[in-house]
């Protein structure tokens, strides 16, 4: 999956930066844009290879709350179902030389890079051939050589920690780039806004992905934040931002290569703030009491990212039933052995214990 | 005892306190509440469920994900006149208020020369059990306990639970309590009139004559039943709950220390410059004549926590550990 498909056309960055703007007065939303729906064009085949993408997330996730239900995951474990497209959609930006991290809700995020869906669903068992060893578990797992940085469960820790990963991609004058993903809850730790100067002042190579999945926990965007369009967040330090449908896999890809150009160009870090929705509740151990079922079917019958691009695939005649059959069937088959794999996987050895605390003793 | 007080009710830890939570906001209305999903939520750990319903959101309020924003505020409220409630959902995450509580909260009255106070209290979660793995299962409690200008208590029982809370708000400084997060669900009968208690004395939750085994919140439950197995096997063992780890109670425990003359800590942090370490000091300072065999420690493994519960519980002091220190200094 890591493999990235052919550009879509990128939209021109807007100029963000006028050096003759007097001092003092407020960046206007010059530097933040609702994007408009994407006018992308799309190959049939980059579109199958979103659906299939999203489709592994969609069903990975579902074994796991099975899984979890039946005793054989513990701990907290967030799921991604509904926010797939934004992970697709960026992933497909990217290229061997950008780097990731994420918080705990971060299951998706390995799959789109392209992490084994077997040894990630160990590390949710707790077992040895987990990505952590099976130390880790659900929110803290890591891939140096998929170059994912994480997996953090201290909300809001990504983004100093992202900065600094684009601080090195800088400093070593690569062409890298880091995406960094953070909720709309984490969006109000002061640690953004320290990363958010620094990584403007230093022009660093960073990506905000902000994924505005409207809540945090059982706190609604709005009980939460004194200002709601979240991309425009960076304002005051002059970083752009874009308002992205993160339900829409192509609006996302089409945002993502505009911010992938701008972070490789030099310009410095960009915001994308991804409106999506999570279905399940934050944790398996939340009954989401907060939000109305019908707001959450609302959003499912009508704006579900992989039911969007099976029906532009039926409808364009990119993909028939019977293409979408044989991808179904091939996702089942990796799951239902992920699953096999992640249950019949050793456990760590008591003695794993003592290791991995320092180098060495 | 009033006829009241001496009817019992059968209650949870989180029901306790709930209720003292409850009974704060009643009896003053400068009390409020705030931290993260305390409101709509109820509470990630449930406590303050069906408070927003009762006391409306401006006394139970909700906060952004801010740590050290909202209780920074909380400590310029009770600068100003208010009785603040913060609570930060576990200790992991007060590491992002920890510039707040020990530069501020626990150095305003001495830099003002006393003209301000801080009268807030922090509550939070701490503890390993959960399989949340290293980011949500140090106790870390031992790291405030070092710092003066503030008072750090570990309810460990349904009373304590029920009790602290008002003492601490009663209290002119700060006041950080900690909720052991296996203890949430832990059960017992609480009589109906239960109320404040001190915040300032440990107590002896068992006599014994043989060793003292000093230790506090979530480890209680563990020392407890390890005295239990050494009665089994002819060793009466006194349990010291030490309630309050700052200031802590040194002539409780050094009574027992002189009866029993052998001493094992008991502590969920890690050994190394903890909690543990320091009343092993003070026994070594206070009473190290009345010593038969050096004080023993059992704490947690020194990794950070792992998400497996084979491993986690083998990172974590346990009852057959315990029992072992216990025979060990017994000899
Ligand atoms: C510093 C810190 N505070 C609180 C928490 C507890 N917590 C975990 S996830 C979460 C909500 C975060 O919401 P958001 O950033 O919107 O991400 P989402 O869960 O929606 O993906 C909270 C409060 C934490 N892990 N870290
Ligand atoms: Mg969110």
């Amino acid at each position: 999956m890591a493999k990235s498909a052919p550009r879509a056309k990128s939209t021109t960055p807007p100029k963000t930066k006028s050096q003759a703007k007097p001092p003092g007065k407020a960046l206007k939303s010059k530097t933040a844009a609702k994007v408009p729906a994407p006018t992308a064009v799309a190959t049939s085949d980059r579109i199958l290879r979103y659906y299939r993408d999203m489709l592994l997330i969609r069903r990975f996730e579902e074994r796991v709350g099975q899984m979890y239900g039946m005793g054989l995951i513990g701990g907290f474990c967030h799921l991604y179902i509904g926010q797939e497209a934004v992970v697709v959609g960026l992933q497909a930006a990217l290229g061997p030389e950008d780097q990731v991290i994420t918080g705990y809700r971060d299951h998706g995020h390995m799959l789109a890079i392209g992490m084994e869906p077997k040894r990630v669903m160990a590390e949710l068992t707790g077992r040895r051939d987990g990505y952590s060893k099976g130390k880790g578990g659900s929110m803290h797992m890591f891939s140096r050589a998929e170059r994912f940085f994480g997996g953090h469960g201290i909300v809001g820790a990504p983004v100093p920690l992202g900065t600094g990963l684009a601080f090195a991609q800088r400093y070593q004058a690569g062409r890298g780039v880091t995406v960094c993903y953070f909720g709309d809850g984490a969006s109000n730790q002061g640690q953004v806004y320290e990363s958010f100067n620094m990584a403007e002042l230093w022009k660093l190579p960073i990506i905000y992905v902000i994924e505005n999945n409207q809540y945090a926990m059982g706190t609604s965007v709005k009980r939460a934040s004194a200002t709601v369009d979240l991309y425009r967040r960076g304002e005051s330090f002059a970083i752009p931002g874009r308002q992205v449908d993160g339900m829409d896999v192509l609006a996302v890809r089409a945002a993502a290569d505009e911010a992938v150009e701008w972070c490789r160009s030099g310009k410095g870090p960009m915001i994308l703030e991804m409106k999506t929705y999570r279905y399940r509740g934050h944790s398996m151990s939340d009954p989401a009491k907060y939000r109305s079922r019908e707001e959450v079917n609302k959003v499912r019958t009508e704006h579900d990212p992989i039911d969007q691009v099976r029906n532009r695939l039926l409808e364009g005649k990119l993909a028939d039933e019977a293409r979408l059959k044989a991808i179904d069937n091939e996702i089942r088959e990796i799951v239902i052995a992920a699953a096999e794999f992640a249950q019949e996987s050793p456990e760590p050895d008591v003695a794993e214990l003592w290791t991995d605390v320092l180098e060495a003793i | 005892m009033s006829a009241a007080a001496e009817m019992v009710a059968e209650v949870t830890y989180r029901d306790a306190c709930r209720m003292a939570l409850r009974d704060a906001l009643v009896r003053d209305t400068r009390v409020f509440l705030m931290g993260e999903d305390v409101g709509h939520y109820g509470g990630c750990y449930a406590v303050s469920k069906g408070l927003l319903e009762e006391f409306g959101p401006e006394r139970i309020r909700d906060t952004p994900l801010s740590e050290s924003g909202f209780t920074g505020i909380g400590i310029g409220a009770a600068m100003n006149g208010m009785r603040p409630i913060v609570e930060i959902m576990t200790v992991n995450f007060a590491l992002l208020a920890l510039d707040q509580i020990v530069n501020n909260a626990a150095t305003i009255r001495h830099m003002s020369g006393g003209q301000f106070g801080v009268p807030l209290v922090i509550r939070m979660a701490t503890g390993a059990g959960r399989q949340l793995a290293a980011q949500h299962s140090h106790s870390l409690e031992g790291w405030f306990a070092h710092v003066p200008g503030l008072k750090v208590l570990a309810p460990a029982t349904i009373e304590d639970a029920r009790g602290m809370l008002w003492t601490a708000i009663e209290d002119p400084d700060p006041v950080l309590i900690f909720e052991h997060v296996m203890l949430y669900n832990s059960g017992g009968p609480l009589a109906a009139g239960a109320g404040a208690v001190p915040i300032d004395k440990a107590a002896i939750r068992r006599a014994g004559q043989n060793v003292s085994l000093i230790t506090y919140g979530g480890s209680l439950p563990k020392a407890l039943k390890a005295a239990e197995e050494l009665a089994g096997q002819g060793i009466e063992a006194e349990v010291v709950d030490l309630r309050t780890l700052r200031p802590l109670d040194d002539e409780t425990i050094c009574a027992s220390v002189a009866k029993t003359r052998r001493a094992v800590i008991v502590d969920e942090g890690w050994c190394s410059g903890s909690l543990a370490a320091e009343i092993s000091a003070r026994i070594m300072e206070k009473v190290f004549w009345s010593l038969d065999a050096p004080v023993a420690r059992v704490c947690s493994a020194e990794v950070p926590i792992p998400y497996p519960e084979h491993l986690e519980q083998a990172a974590l002091p346990q009852v057959p550990a315990i029992v072992a220190a216990a025979k060990g200094v017994v000899g």
